[in-house]
């Protein structure tokens, strides 16, 4: 299965990438494409800017290990990930997920597994620039939750 | 080994990387943020609550609990706040 993988400080076309992975290709029939954009306000406070930090060599290959365990999980076709790190300010791209499947329902299933896994596996770590300076954010439990629910009954047992 | 240091931890401790050689007995990540705790006031700071801190070997998440022998990069980061 074709994946791509890149961290990049600069922009993404969400539908130049999802065009890439549907390039000469009948055997697709769901593209499922998710983006994840800077916010101007989190929990009710404004947010001007976040920057992005992140573990380079350890940031890959930890997606790597997501996305070839999406592909155990579902039949998938191909699966493009880009993630920016550096100051976005609202409205910027942050995240890009693209998963390319014959049926939209492992398409969809798979991209939700890897936003999940990202959210709370992938060292990158956000800090916001609010009114009153500048904060790291606190990981959500929420996103904690989100991503328990792939872990296999297998999994659990260890 | 080289320790790396990521957001808060990194500011707190006041560098992004170093070079240690932890003396025997140091056996387990947490042995590691014990004996790290105890090399000044910032290293102090920065390992003040253990639990919270999060841990990589050789680029690969462990629990507090994992060995730490043989490891030739081990990080230090907050909970991962990406996606």
């Amino acid at each position: 299965m074709p994946a791509t993988i890149r961290l990049q400080s600069s922009d993404f076309d969400a539908a130049a990438e999802a065009a890439v992975l549907t390039r000469g290709r009948t055997d697709i029939g769901a593209v499922v494409t998710f983006s994840g954009i800077c916010r101007s306000s989190e929990a009710g406070a404004p947010v001007a800017a976040m920057t992005l930090e992140h573990y380079p060599g350890m940031a890959e290959a930890e997606i790597a290990r997501y996305v070839e365990e999406a592909e155990t999980r579902w039949p998938l076709l191909g699966v493009t990930i880009v993630h920016r790190y550096g100051r976005l300010v609202p409205g910027d791209n942050i995240v890009l997920v693209v998963t390319a499947a014959s049926h939209r329902g492992d398409a969809f299933a798979a991209a939700e597994f890897l936003m999940d896994y990202l959210k709370t596996r992938a060292p990158f770590w956000k800090r916001e620039e609010r009114p009153d300076g500048t904060v790291w954010v606190d990981a959500k439990s929420t996103d904690a939750t989100a991503a328990d629910r792939w872990i296999t009954r297998r999994q659990a047992a260890e | 080994m080289k320790l790396l240091y990521f957001a808060w931890v990194r500011e707190r401790v006041g560098k992004g990387e170093e070079v240690v050689e932890p003396p025997a007995g140091v056996a387990t990540v947490a042995d590691l943020m014990t004996w790290l705790a105890g090399r000044g006031e910032e290293y102090a700071f920065a390992f003040e609550n253990p639990k919270v801190i999060r841990a990589a070997i050789n680029r690969t998440h462990v629990k507090a609990s994992a060995p730490i022998a043989g490891a030739k990069e081990v990080a230090f980061f907050p909970p991962m706040t990406g996606g």
